[in-house]
């Protein structure tokens, strides 16, 4: 056999694809989400015996279905989408930031410590600014400790940063017991529930909308920042080659660094939100596992942060959704999981079919 | 290239047609699925409905049969009852409640997975926006959110478990309940002191080796006084026995108690028992085939050879206590403890071929004396603290920041526990438990 056979090119082949208009691609996802619906509801009939068209009915319902339901859905996404836009630099650095959840964590506990310790003494209007830096400066500080071990060591950011979650968690852990309300309750109660010391202020009497508008803001800033300034240009070189990086001059160290503590602040600023603004406690659960489903928003986004607000919204809609389908059909999440799941890996598939495309092997070989 | 994008368009168009059969399908098989299912419903709802009726008329032949067409009842549950066994006790009662009572389905919400933050708030007041009058949370920790909602809405009323505020909240739409499950706590402790009797009697032991074990959660006040009646209930037959606590500080972790239980049965404990309700400490009592006393679950299936009896908190007479209220007009108290009379507090059926012999004569009459109140279980005379019988103790029942003691709870010559205020109080280390706190 030493003639190599004209046919051993296998039956299919992939290869990577031109770019495709932007109504292809959208068209393309729309069938993804589509099949993935169809095939969800074939499996809601074949394994529940319940009525596809409810269930869905149940998912919009649980994300629509009252004003109050409506506020609900945009916090959460507020709050996810906060997270994602933090974490979009590192990765867009080819930094491998998987410490979201314990820089919120961070954030979180700084804030819940202002609250409880300067909450009766100090003024209003003083103690937001102080919450906010101590916030900042919480997540920063865990984000830059990984960030100046790779930066100087070169060591794996994505251990450094997944064990730092773990330190993140056990700290919150310690500080709970510490400050356990009633004792032995394990849990930490609302924070001045009496005074609202350190509660963001309810704009027009809505809790949330705070939240919303300072992630609004977020999205801008991050917006103009990654694609127009020079910190954004860095970020961008230092991701496709640090090579090249250090060859036009860039001082990669000092880019990672940078990016990290923007990073973990920012994911402090989202720690901030949740006790401050949202839940006014603190616990391990606090960022309740946001500081990964973020990664998954910022990268089906491919890092745009006006795209992240429709997957964010995306994401927490079907959450939403799903914990709806729970409670009318009396099941546990599993099923609404399912759903979900099924509809993302079409997501996630369509964008497969978006950058690849596959060769079948042609039968035809008139040249030989 | 072209070409390829015809075939991946045609495999797309494939699918979505295959897709659409199956959706078509779907539709064509639904309506006659669909309509075989609710006529089925609807002959099983009336028939529940009209045997119920006839079950209430029967039971309560002299009361006014209640109108319970504008009741819709709310629950917020911490886990999923298909994962957590807690919260399955509470939905067992739910779905008991709700058949006697003959309430549909849209009468009645479950909502699950309802953390202990503001989450509880919003599950709340969505349950208020969904027309629901009664509101019930499972979870210690839900408190501060229901009383949040229960003030602004005083035309729903909030039901919570385990709680302690209501009583000094003064917030006349928010109540409390509990069960005195350390009645059913400490019957379980006599059968665990018999079994331990017939050990000594049969020379497996010696009368100074009979030592249990307790795998509690937290040093909080409900496991101690969980875990001392259960203590007093096997010393009440079995005067030489101690007791070793050890915790997991975890309301539920199935591997904390697993390793807790080991541990305490390697240091000695000839029989051990558990706050929590999960597996752990059954199974592994299973494996080194040591007796055990359980909690809220039947374990025989887990524990065919070792597994003795549960003490069980059973929540139907409460909630159906709080759903007569509001049908009849009824004020709800705001603080509810029920007992072995109340059928709050319940025993699962005896392993008879583990327990000691005369062991469910025994446990008939501490129920009876329970139900006739001539049972206390903290009584005075039968432990000390510090070698010394206690006289006076000021217990934290009314909640502040310093968990100051103010009330005196020894009340003729036994420690009141639940008298006060139904969530418990009882956190005295008694002579005799040894408690590890790590």
């Amino acid at each position: 056999m030493s003639h190599v056979a004209p046919h051993s090119e296998p039956l299919v082949r992939l290869s990577k694809r031109d770019v495709m208009p932007a109504w292809q691609g959208i068209l393309v996802r729309i069938i993804g989400v589509l099949l993935g619906v169809a095939l969800s509801s074939l499996f809601i009939v074949l394994v529940t015996d319940l009525n596809p068209a409810e269930v869905f009915t149940s998912l919009f319902d649980g994300c629509f279905g009252s004003p109050r339901r409506i506020w609900n859905l945009f916090q959460n996404t507020a709050i996810l989408l906060c997270i994602a836009l933090a974490v979009t630099p590192a990765y867009k650095m080819k930094f491998w930031n998987i410490g979201a959840e314990g820089q919120v964590l961070m954030g979180a506990a700084a804030t819940a410590a202002c609250m409880i310790y300067f909450g009766n003494g100090i003024n209003q209007w003083l103690l937001i600014p102080i919450m906010v830096i101590s916030s900042l400066f919480a997540g920063m500080v865990w984000g830059m400790i990984p960030a100046f071990f790779k930066a100087h060591f070169n060591t794996n950011e994505t251990l450094f940063t997944l064990m730092m979650n773990y330190v993140a968690t056990q700290i919150v852990a310690f500080l709970i017991t510490y400050w356990e309300n009633p004792k032995g309750s394990n849990s930490v109660g609302v924070i001045n529930a009496s005074t609202k010391a350190g509660w963001l202020p309810y704009l027009f009497d809505k809790q949330y909308l705070i939240n919303i508008i300072i992630v609004v803001a977020l999205t801008a800033v991050m917006y103009v920042y990654l694609k127009y300034s020079k910190h954004g240009y860095e970020i961008s070189v230092v991701g496709e080659s640090e090579n090249t990086a250090r060859y036009i001059g860039i001082n990669v160290k000092k880019v990672i660094l940078r990016t990290m503590a923007l990073s973990g602040a920012l994911c402090g600023l989202a720690g901030l939100l949740l006790v401050s603004g949202t839940t006014h406690t603190i616990s391990t659960n606090t960022a309740g596992g946001r500081g990964f489903t973020a990664i998954l928003v910022s990268w089906l986004a491919k890092f745009n942060p006006a795209v992240m607000m429709l997957t964010s919204f995306l994401i927490v809609f079907f959450e939403r959704g799903a914990a709806q389908i729970a409670t009318n059909f009396r099941m546990n999440e599993s099923l609404a999981d399912i759903i979900t799941g099924i509809i993302l890996f079409f997501i996630i598939g369509s964008e497969f079919f978006l950058n690849y495309k596959l060769n079948f092997r042609h039968k035809h070989k008139e040249e030989a | 290239m072209k070409k390829t994008a015809k075939i991946l368009a045609l495999v797309l168009a494939l699918c979505m047609v295959i897709a659409c059969f199956a959706a078509c399908n779907n539709a064509t098989e639904d309506p006659t699925n669909a309509s075989d299912d609710a006529a089925t419903d609807v002959v099983t709802d009336e028939a529940t409905e009209g045997s119920s009726e006839d079950a209430s008329e029967d039971a309560t032949a002299a009361d006014v049969a209640l109108d319970y067409s504008d009741i819709k009842v709310g629950f917020i549950f911490l886990h999923a009852p298909t994962d957590s066994t807690y919260d399955k006790n509470f939905m067992n009662a739910v779905e008991e409640v709700q058949a006697n009572l003959g309430l549909s389905d849209d009468q009645v919400i479950v909502m699950s997975n309802i953390p202990e933050s503001s989450e509880c708030y919003e599950a709340a007041m969505d349950l208020v926006d969904e027309g629901c009058n009664i509101i019930f949370g499972d979870s210690f920790g839900h408190e501060p959110y229901l009383m949040q909602a229960a003030q602004e809405c005083p035309d729903v009323q909030f039901c919570h478990a385990t709680g302690d505020d209501a009583n000094t909240a003064n917030i006349a739409n928010y109540h409390n309940a509990f069960a005195s499950i350390y009645e059913g706590r400490y019957v379980a402790g006599i059968v665990a002191g018999m079994k331990i009797n017939e050990m000594i009697a049969d020379g497996k032991i010696t009368a100074d080796q009979a030592k249990m074990g307790y795998v509690g959660a937290f040093p909080y006040a409900e496991v101690i006084s969980g875990y001392t009646s259960f203590y007093l209930g096997a010393k009440s037959v079995c005067p030489t026995v101690t007791m070793d606590v050890k915790y997991t500080n975890s309301w539920f972790d199935i591997d904390a108690e697993r390793t807790q239980a080991i541990a305490l049965i390697e240091s000695g404990c000839v029989l051990i028992s558990q706050h929590a309700d999960s597996e752990g400490a059954p199974k592994a009592c299973e494996e080194y085939k040591v007796p055990n006393v359980a909690y809220n679950v039947n374990t025989s299936d887990m524990g065919p050879t070792t597994a003795l009896i549960s003490s069980k908190i059973n929540w139907a007479p409460y909630m159906t206590y709080m759903i007569n209220c509001v049908a009849s007009g009824e004020e709800i108290v705001a603080d509810w403890c029920g007992g072995f009379a109340e059928g709050s507090v319940e025993l699962t059926e005896l392993n008879t071929d583990v327990a000691a012999e005369g062991t469910q004569e025994a446990i008939d009459a501490a129920v009876k004396a329970f139900k006739e109140g001539t049972l206390h279980v903290y009584d005075t005379a039968t432990f000390t603290v510090n070698g010394e019988t206690l006289t006076s103790y000021m217990a934290d029942v009314v909640p502040d920041a310093n968990y100051e003691g103010d009330t005196e709870v020894i009340v003729d010559g036994h420690f009141a526990e639940s008298e006060f205020r139904s969530a418990p109080y009882f956190n005295i280390i008694i002579d005799g438990i040894t408690a590890v706190t790590e």
